[in-house]
């Protein structure tokens, strides 16, 4: 989609401007404003998108008392921060600590993750480079299919796995296998696929043809080329889509409210249930609230490069 | 299920997984025929279309056909759950709350992800600025409405005030306000907490779009006079128009479907439901299953134009 701009030496240097030579249309813009209200502005835009995230995150490491007694900016007039919070949500046995959550979501993410780009690549590659009957029209279906959005899909799919036609094995209910994990994975591997491959073979689309056939030429099959030319390639744009699904997997509520069993509810569902019955114990609600933050932060900022790409090609997924 | 035993079913899931899948890929390997190709074909997209026909196409259309019965999924009702969600009351209040998140949402985050990408532009600390706005993308709606609830937080006004806003109402002298219980003004502060996530999002792509537009044009229409807020409204804005249609569909889209703020923040009580926590609500508490298939048939048809417009717009994006 948009490309980012090479930085292009400025040939016409008629305004020798202090810091760079060259404007840019925001420049212009900015300049328009005087610089101070620009720079006051967004001083106040960054402050409102850091400050409640920041009070939060003070809250947790405040004594009970304090946290619930008075607001977290007392905290550097009167400076007093203990670990106790985050014993308490993480300490404990069962469902009375956090960390049985967290084991849920990364139980629940890692194959929620692995198998939709795993078929979906298969399936990007096909769409993209194998010749077959029906080819354009199943893709455009597939892509037709992104504009299903999952609530018209819960219900029937929640019968599907109560109470499988053929007499399968039921994937939902108390003698579900894997506690009920299997509906979990499927539901987010079902639900990823259409944007997925959309995404997936769009990228597939711009390696040059050439290469393929000159690969097939030398007799390699699609197989071959799958595994030896187009993953080495595609793994920028595989990560993308990677940490989108992480992301989305591991935020998500609604399919783990409706789908998981109690045995295996992951964060999210815990800290809904904990604002509704402990909704004033703030000291809690704040570190678990970090605790369910703090891994899909490091992948982000890990990671930050692979998704603003993923971003700009364009997604509609929610 | 112990924890050992939870994380042996994800390797045993995974295994199973990758053996099957190798298993497909080996056995059509070697077949280089007219006919092996076409195998090889059905090994490659069989699965994901199996997953997307029983898991997407027929639970849409069950659905659809769902909608036209009553409450318990077995008596014909004809259009009337249709009916009912467009002159029922409580209803009505829903589809007033969801209109208010599909205006304010998109047009609301657009303008402050754009006004702020074109401010730091370029500027010292762009990254740093950039990142700060970005970061809340990261967070859950979950995580996201608890922060918020806490901003938020109620306590009459002679008590001592822990949530930011009423401190700092008070300090001011005013009285402190129950932003989430009065409506409809409850439902404008839950928005808030959506424009804080997507804010980052539109700023991102904006962003990068503003770079792209050629030096060229500014030069010539700075040449020619035009600066300041001249220069945003004539040549900034126009250039990238269609960046701008895709931020604001693609927002809009996922407004429609937020479900997780509202069960956070209120639980859906004083009258902030949306269409999207409405259906959980209808099905799950409410025990109505017509109902709750037609308000998911009502945010598919919502949801269906915006999305097809948004893809066309795209393409054009990248036919460019």
């Amino acid at each position: 989609m948009t490309t980012t701009p090479t930085p292009e030496p400025a040939m016409v240097k008629e305004t020798p401007g202090p810091t760079t030579g060259k404007k840019s249309a925001s420049r212009a813009a900015r300049e328009g404003l005087t610089s101070k209200t620009a720079s006051g502005v967004s001083l106040v835009i960054a402050l409102l998108w850091t400050l409640p995230t920041f009070g939060l995150l003070v809250s947790s490491f405040r004594p009970e008392r304090e946290a619930k007694g008075n607001g977290w900016w007392n905290a550097f007039t009167d400076p007093n921060f203990t670990l106790d919070n985050y014993r308490e949500v993480l300490g404990g046995e069962g469902d009375a600590s956090l960390v049985t959550f967290l084991v849920n979501s990364i139980v629940i993410t890692i194959p929620g993750v692995l198998i939709p780009i795993t078929l979906a690549t298969l399936a990007a590659y096909a769409f993209a480079w194998m010749k077959f009957k029906g080819r354009d029209v199943l893709f455009v279906a597939m892509f037709a299919l992104q504009i299903v959005p999952i609530q018209v899909t819960l219900i029937p799919l929640l019968s599907l796995y109560t109470s499988p036609p053929f007499n399968l094995r039921p994937l939902a209910g108390r003698d579900a296998p894997a506690g009920g994990l299997y509906e979990l994975w499927l539901s987010h591997a079902i639900f990823a696929m259409p944007l997925a491959i959309f995404l997936l073979h769009n990228f597939m689309r711009e390696i040059p043809g050439e290469l393929i056939e000159s690969a097939r030429v030398d007799g390699a099959g699609h197989v071959e080329i799958f595994t030896k030319i187009m993953l080495p390639l595609m793994a920028p744009a595989i990560a993308a889509f990677g940490i989108f699904q992480f992301l989305w997997v591991w935020n998500d509520l609604l399919v783990a409210l409706v789908f998981s069993g109690p045995d295996v509810a992951p964060l999210t569902v815990k800290l809904v249930n904990l604002v509704g019955q402990r909704g004033e114990d703030w000291h809690l609600l704040s570190a678990g609230a970090f605790v369910s933050l703090v891994i899909p932060l490091a992948v982000f900022l890990g990671l930050q490069r692979y998704f603003v790409r993923g971003l700009l090609a364009g997604s509609v997924k929610g | 299920m112990t924890t050992t035993e939870k994380l042996i079913q994800m390797v045993i899931a995974i295994a199973l997984f990758i053996g099957v899948m190798a298993a497909i890929l080996l056995l059509t390997q070697r077949l280089k025929s007219r006919r092996g190709e076409r195998i090889q074909a059905v090994a490659f997209v069989g699965p994901a279309l199996f997953l997307v026909a029983v898991g997407l196409l027929y639970p849409a259309v069950k659905t659809a056909y769902q909608s036209f019965f009553g409450a318990n999924g077995e008596n014909f009702v004809g259009i009337e759950n249709y009916i009912d969600i467009f002159t029922n009351s409580g209803l009505l209040v829903v589809l007033r709350n969801t209109m208010l998140w599909v205006l304010l949402v998109p047009t609301l985050s657009t303008f402050i992800g754009l006004v702020y990408a074109v401010l730091v532009d370029r500027s010292r600390f762009e990254k740093l600025a950039k990142a700060l706005v970005f970061l809340p993308m990261a967070i859950s709606l979950v995580g996201a409405s608890i922060i918020w609830k806490f901003v938020y937080e109620y306590k009459g006004t002679e008590n001592t005030q822990i949530g930011l806003l009423n401190g700092v109402l008070k300090a001011l002298g005013f009285d402190t306000y129950n932003f989430l219980f009065y409506s409809p003004w409850n439902t404008l502060f839950l928005i808030v907490i959506l424009i804080w996530i997507q804010a980052g999002f539109a700023m991102t792509i904006l962003s990068a779009s503003i770079k792209a537009i050629p030096d060229d044009i500014v030069e010539a229409a700075s040449l020619d006079g035009v600066s300041g807020l001249k220069m945003f409204f004539f040549i900034t804005v126009p250039s990238i128009r269609p960046s701008l249609i895709v931020v604001l569909t693609t927002i809009s889209i996922g407004t429609l479907k937020v479900f997780d703020i509202v069960q956070t923040s209120t639980g859906g009580r004083f009258d902030t439901s949306v269409l999207a926590y409405e259906y959980y609500f209808q099905y799950f508490v409410s025990l109505n299953q017509g109902l709750a298939a037609a308000l998911a048939v009502v945010i598919f048809a919502l949801v269906s134009p915006i999305i097809i417009y948004n893809v066309r717009q795209m393409r054009k994006l990248e036919a460019r």
